[in-house]
């Protein structure tokens, strides 16, 4: 018998480590011969912590937000007489979140443990990396690469095997494999998963890349905000090095190559792959001007490639199954699959795969289950800062490069945050606004002072001090930043603007002309006021008002005290009757 | 990052010229001396020995690894991860991520501001809570999210935060009592 723990990052964040504590005590009290694993994260971020038994026939279940307690009651019923506890087991509800979806770059991750290469190699890891040594030449791999019709996973799906091409050719050694793993769109977490939960997928794929490109050397670029992806990378390329598949000589043939990881400092800009490689280097991390392109001159001046976590993910599995069983899977021009991290006002929030070209409305709908307290969906947010929102009228929309173009906003690296009637559009433009315009490196003019200048009109919209030219000084502004800049920071960071001002207008008119919040969010808009027919007096509001600007006494309704409100919303959280309203 | 925090004060209110062992930063050196490319390596490393980077670090880690103090300063500067300020004994860090922001971060920063009379990014006088905004901790079906010395609080409420704080305070003075 198997017990096995989720432990990515977000399951440690629900309390995985106290599980696996309480799973190890168990063991050790009830003297059990009982194989205790962990895995990363198998994408049910809602449903955590998350613990698997399989049987000794195999058969596995699913127990979900297990607590210590719950350990307890699974050792005494499941593991020792063999009864499942189905009041904790995974019901088919939730089953339809991992049924809807198809995995490749995920496909290990929640099922191997991310420690221990053994099991990558169960499951067939390496294999494509012999396959592609010891069968393939390097332009044969790279045409494999071109029939798959894999892009670019990191935003822009650039095809990757002309990147690959073009680093192969140019002059100059040596050459560099680069994995850009710094992940720093806001609400997105798909690489840190594949790094926590199947690094070695990751190894594999810059492997085989090397070998097509005829690269010697690979760095990983993390953001050091994921401590626990590092140390499972570095768990993994020591292993990688003393089975050989990292070094010299890799398999007996003649290919050496290996990786070193290199932890970003928290600089947002660093994804842009220029900058990414002036951060390597030691330099602040400014983008440079392109051309000439990486592959022609990049780390240290020589041809380097660099791809993103997911898109390497997806390299072996194509190598081992070749690419048109990649090809078969999704849209004309898109390929394969994409993974989203879905997120925001969902009832089932985690991670998601899906083939390119299912719509929109069904990653929400059928593998998410809709919006929370089933309100009304108003947008979904694609691609993060640099993407755009798009309204509830184009959820038919299907998930591929192009398609998404069209809306205004991007695929980005897949951040899906998914927004409801409560969430104010002009208030979402200026969140991602003060994010790029603080992480804006400063080296464009427009870049660095218009996303400043936008930033100051969006706030004033939202404090109620909107004038009737700031809309159209706004898109002035953002054609301007767009034009102006000269990476895809700045390029981008007007999008979130411009989408929310395509379809959400009406709300940006209401806030300067109504001096209204339609979804009551901008607090100099919205009043919070006591319902007198539904207070019972209880008086908790009041005590935990912290500016005490709640009066009332017993048998009286109470009321707020407005000029002192600081609209911090505890009243509200406290009352138990719902008495109180925002308007 | 960006330019504009060049209106708080002066170059010493910036970089706190205190007396530091730099004796600590040897191993590091002795790895990396010469080597200009590993300069972020060097900073993150002196930063995990000193809680941040004191301005004498800066200035002894430019002479060591041959580059000009200004290219140090600037790279500690544009980076988010590098403190130049000493921090308090308990870091609360609260996830302003596009999740966190949609489920009400914003009401939890203002709580915590509250609750311990300091302004984002500031230190208690009392040096136990330093409070930070941060762009993303990756945890966005637990939002709102905040970590606290490393560990992190899911499905936040402004008054749960507060309550997280005093729990820590009061754990503080226990211990200081005994």
């Amino acid at each position: 018998m198997k017990v096995i723990v989720g432990l990515g990052s977000c399951g440690i964040a629900a309390g995985g480590n106290k599980v696996l504590q309480a799973v190890n005590e168990e063991v050790r009290k009830r003297n059990l011969d009982v194989e205790v694993k962990k895995a990363g994260c198998i994408g049910m971020c809602y449903l955590e912590p998350l613990v698997e038994v399989v049987d000794d026939e195999g058969k596995s279940t699913m127990y979900v937000r297990v607590t210590p307690d719950v350990v307890k009651d699974i050792f005494e019923n499941h593991v020792e007489k063999g009864v499942v506890v189905s009041e904790y087991a995974l019901s088919d509800e939730d089953r339809a979140y991992i049924e809807g979806q198809l995995r490749i770059a995920l496909r290990n991750c929640g099922k191997i443990d991310p420690e221990c290469i053994d099991e990558y190699i169960e499951v067939g890891g390496y294999k494509a990396l012999e396959k592609a040594l010891k069968e393939m030449t390097p332009e044969e791999v790279i045409e494999e690469i071109k029939i798959s019709g894999l892009r670019g996973r990191g935003g822009a799906g650039f095809p990757t095997w002309f990147k690959w091409n073009a680093t192969r050719t140019a002059p100059g050694t040596p050459k560099y494999v680069v994995c850009n793993a710094d992940e720093g769109d806001p609400g997105a977490f798909m690489d840190r998963s594949v790094l926590e939960g199947d690094p070695h997928s990751v190894l594999e794929g810059m492997a085989i890349a090397a070998y097509a490109i005829g690269a010697e050397a690979g760095y990983i670029y993390v953001r050091a905000e994921y401590p626990l992806a590092i140390k499972r990378l570095e768990i993994a390329i020591s292993q990688a090095r003393e089975k050989g598949f990292l070094g010299k000589n890799i398999m007996g043939t003649n290919f050496s190559f290996d990786i070193n990881i290199k932890a970003g400092a928290g600089a947002f800009v660093c994804g842009e792959e220029t900058a990414l490689i002036a951060s390597l280097e030691g330099e602040r991390g400014m983008p440079r001007l392109k051309p000439p392109f990486p592959a022609q001159k990049g780390y240290m001046g020589k041809p380097t490639n660099i791809n993103n976590v997911e898109t390497f993910a997806n390299v072996p599995w194509i190598i081992q199954n070749g690419g048109k069983a990649f090809a078969a899977v999704g849209t004309e021009k898109s390929k394969g699959t994409k993974v989203f991290a879905l997120a925001g006002k969902v009832k089932r929030g985690g991670l998601v795969e899906v083939p390119m070209g299912v719509p929109l409305r069904e990653v929400i709908f059928k593998i998410g289950g809709g919006i929370k307290g089933d309100r009304k969906i108003k947008a979904v947010q694609l691609g993060g800062p640099s993407g755009g929102c798009i309204p509830e009228s184009l959820l038919d929309t299907p998930v591929d490069y192009e398609s998404i173009v069209k809306t205004g906003a991007i695929m980005g690296s897949g951040g899906m945050i998914v927004m409801d009637e409560t969430t104010c559009m002009v208030d979402m433009a200026r969140f991602f606004l003060d994010f790029t315009q603080k992480e804006s490196c400063g080296k464009c003019t427009h870049c660095r002072i218009g996303t400043k200048r936008m930033l100051e009109i969006l706030e004033r919209i939202c404090r109620g001090e909107g004038k009737e030219e700031d809309l159209e000084v706004l898109e002035e502004l953002a054609m301007n930043v767009k034009e102006g800049s000269l990476c895809g920071l700045g390029q981008t960071a007007p999008n979130p603007v411009l989408t929310t001002l395509k379809y959400f207008r009406h709300e940006y008119e209401a806030h300067i002309k109504d001096k209204k919040c339609p979804a009551k969010q901008c607090k100099a808009l919205i009043t919070y006021r006591i319902d007198p027919a539904k207070c019972k007096s209880c008086g908790l509001c009041a005590r935990k008002c912290p500016v005490n600007t709640i009066k009332g006494s017993k048998g009286q309704p109470y009321e707020i005290i407005q000029e002192n409100c600081t609209k911090c919303g505890t009243c509200m959280e406290v009352c138990r009757f719902g008495a109180v309203y925002v308007e | 990052m960006g330019c504009c925090e060049c209106k708080e004060s002066g170059f010493d209110a910036r970089f706190p010229d205190e007396e530091v062992d730099l004796a600590l930063l040897e191993g590091v050196l002795e790895k990396y001396r010469g080597n200009p490319g590993s300069l972020i390596t060097v900073l993150q490393k002196a930063q995990d020995i000193y809680g941040y980077l004191p301005r004498k670090v800066l200035y002894h880690i430019a002479r060591e690894i041959k580059v000009k103090p200004a290219k140090v300063f600037g790279v500690a500067t544009f980076y988010a991860q590098f403190r130049l300020r000493p921090i308090g004994k308990h870091l609360i860090m609260v996830c302003h991520g596009t999740a966190c922001h949609v489920n009400g971060a914003e009401l939890i920063t203002s709580a915590l501001c509250d609750e311990l009379k300091i302004n984002e990014g500031e230190t208690t006088k009392d040096g136990l809570f330093t409070l930070q905004n941060v762009a993303c901790l990756g945890c966005c079906s637990l939002a709102p999210v905040m970590m606290i010395d490393g560990e992190a609080y899911g499905k936040l409420t402004p008054d749960k935060a507060r309550g997280i704080i005093r729990e820590i305070l009061k754990k503080e003075t226990e211990k200081e009592g005994v």
